[in-house]
């Protein structure tokens, strides 16, 4: 028993649950009050378009690529949902997926002409902001009402946000790791030789993982100005790193396709509340990226760890 | 003429300069002829910065793929913040400030190094992670920061003779002294020959892992040099100077004709894809293209460019 529970297998799986279990049990010993439907809610409700761009970013990383434009793309989206969508639907939903395309086109061109994902996607993110730009010079806009509805749900028992990171994780993982498919999708990360030999076209595998992202970016965008109702150019900027962090501390690893949905769930909820310690330590918010950089690298050490375990 | 032609073509630093030379016309004549001179001078001026943080970041790159410095961005603005701080506006701390502000360089290239050794991670994860942790020291140690340079230091960085910014004088000379760095040293081979092959650099006796220990320090001791620098220029330091580095430093790299898959590196081809980036802004403004379209532009002929340079054949 005790050596299944120290098995290093084990302890890789148990990391993130457990990273996230003692954060919240460290929030609530300094603000018992925090521990109730309310406080829950309003601590975790950025987890939502957060854990999304997560997912996304997750997409790239199963293929061995890095995406550093998810944050400029989620506020892209953003605008478009609180200008285009909110007053022609139509529109709006054609633009939105213009931009899924988009996104997928650019998995054909890394994959065609064998760039490097970070080059491309950091000229991209320049074009996406630059396209919010357009469509919104100044913040402002206002998100559908159908949007806010969602985002606003008072489910019972458990808060809505914990539930929707439940679905989202539990979606993604039927699809990624239940089906024979998505076996071919993380394989294309494994061994991309292995699974183009064994006739699979890599391009296919490509073009879907990135517009995959390119769909969760639509979702994140979305589900961000539910909560905050309008909408800026910059509004997500700090996605992008974010999205990197909470694959990671999901136990995500950045090449070989060994990814987890859950994980990369539970690794959002992990990184919004850090945000929220700090705030009950009452610990100036100049510290906030510091910390989030911090518990990044306490987590890759633990990491680290248990590796040099499992050899 | 016709072998000449052929022999400048082969050359992969050839394109940026094209390209250089193709804006500054197109501005040139679109505003009537004039005021083509001062655009060269501010544009020299501007790549100054760009070129010192790309020079360090092309020894990164060519250490291999995968090999990428992310922290570029905070270290600059740590390295402003920190000078400006100590310096208090003072010449007689002017090189005081100068090593402390390179300290901060050596600091986060050690750091970095450290988490790439020990944790075993991707240079990309380390580098942004500890990013996040040099930014926010540099928001904290910075909090409503509004400090002038040194007289001395200002002088220094604007200073100009017939038109010629001395700042980029001097650059042009260390670039210089960086080609034979990359070329002419154990040093330089050794990062070469790890970007082509890490195992067989190692198999043949290169300790590689002291070469990539120099290589981040590097860069981030060349970062720190320009937040120095920077801050003297425009006049102090801000939290967000850094901010524009993270795409340029890569972009001059990737369009001055360095091999993104790493081995290949080349130094003259850093001036020039930053002249020619800042001109690329200068000309869009002068069309008087709005921030949006600048923006788009910026990134489409970036992604253009390493589309055509294109991809070079996975090496392993």
């Amino acid at each position: 028993m005790l050596t299944a529970v120290t098995s290093p297998k084990f302890l890789r799986a148990a990391l993130p649950g457990a990273s996230f279990a003692i954060l919240l049990a460290a929030i609530f010993y300094v603000q018992p009050r925090a521990m109730s439907y309310f406080g829950l809610n309003l601590m975790l409700q950025y987890a939502v378009p957060i854990a999304l761009a997560t997912i996304a970013q997750m997409f790239i990383i199963t293929v061995n690529d890095l995406d550093l434009s998810i944050g400029a793309f989620v506020g892209l989206t953003a605008t478009i949902g609180a200008t285009l969508v909110a007053s022609t639907p139509l529109l709006g939903a054609l633009a939105l997926l213009a931009a899924i395309a988009a996104y997928g086109a650019l998995g054909a061109l890394v994959h065609w002409r064998n760039l490097p994902s970070i080059v491309v996607t950091l000229g991209m993110s320049f074009v996406w902001l630059g396209v919010a730009v357009l469509i919104l010079p100044t913040p402002g806009g206002s998100a559908p009402g159908w949007v806010k509805a969602i985002m606003g749900l008072k489910t019972p028992w458990v808060p809505f946000p914990v539930v929707a990171a439940l679905v989202i994780g539990i979606v993604v993982h039927v699809f990624l790791m239940m089906s024979s498919y998505g076996a071919v999708l993380r394989g294309a990360g494994g061994n991309p030789r292995a699974v183009s030999r064994a006739g699979w076209s890599l391009l296919k595998i490509k073009v879907i993982m990135y517009s995959a992202a390119g769909f969760f970016g639509v979702l994140s965008g979305l589900s961000l100005i539910g909560l905050t109702s309008a909408a800026d150019a910059h509004i997500a900027d700090r996605y992008t790193l974010y999205a990197i962090a909470g694959v990671i501390l999901g136990g995500g690893e950045f090449v070989g396709g060994r990814v987890s949905p859950f994980g990369a769930v539970v690794g959002a909820l992990t990184l919004t509340l850090t945000g929220s310690f700090l705030i009950f330590l009452k610990i100036s918010p100049d510290w906030q990226i510091g910390a989030q950089g911090a518990v990044l690298i306490v987590v890759l050490a633990l990491r680290a760890l248990i590796k040099r375990r499992e050899v | 003429m016709m072998p000449a032609i052929r022999r400048l073509s082969a050359k992969p630093w050839i394109w940026s300069y094209l390209g250089m030379t193709l804006v500054w016309l197109a501005t040139t004549i679109h505003s009537g002829g004039t005021g083509g001179a001062q655009v060269l001078t501010a544009a020299l001026s501007f790549a100054t910065f760009t070129v010192i943080v790309g020079i360090g970041q092309m020894f990164v790159i060519t250490t291999g793929p995968g090999n990428v410095d992310l922290s570029i961005p905070s270290t600059i603005s740590l390295a402003g913040v920190v000078a400006m701080k100590v310096m208090e506006g003072s010449d007689d701390l002017l090189v005081v400030g100068l090593v402390i502000a390179l300290a901060c360089g050596l600091a986060v290239g050690i750091f970095n190094y450290l988490l790439i050794r020990i944790l075993r991670i991707p240079p990309i994860i380390a580098t942004l992670s500890s990013s996040f942790l040099v930014l926010s020291t540099a928001i904290a140690y910075g909090r409503g920061l509004k400090i002038k340079p040194p007289p001395l230091l200002a002088d220094f960085t604007t200073a100009q003779v017939w038109g010629l910014p001395i700042l980029a004088l001097v650059v042009i000379l260390f670039a210089m002294a960086m080609s034979v760095l990359l070329h002419r040293t154990l040093y330089g081979r050794s990062v070469m020959a790890i970007g082509q092959n890490m195992r067989a650099a190692r198999l043949a006796g290169i300790r590689v892992e002291r070469v990539r220990f120099l290589t981040y320090t590097l860069s981030a001791v060349l970062a720190s040099l320009t937040g120095y620098l920077l801050a003297g220029f425009s006049g102090g330091a801000s939290l967000n100077m850094g901010q524009e580095y993270l795409l340029a430093s890569i972009a001059v790299v990737v369009i001055g004709g360095t091999s993104v898959a790493g081995g290949r590196a080349n130094i003259p081809g850093i001036w020039g894809a930053a002249m020619f980036l800042f001109l690329l802004v200068t000309m869009l403004n002068t069309f008087g293209a709005s921030a949006g379209i600048r923006l788009i532009l910026t990134g489409v002929i970036i992604i253009a460019v390493i589309t055509t340079a294109g991809g070079d054949e996975p090496q392993r």
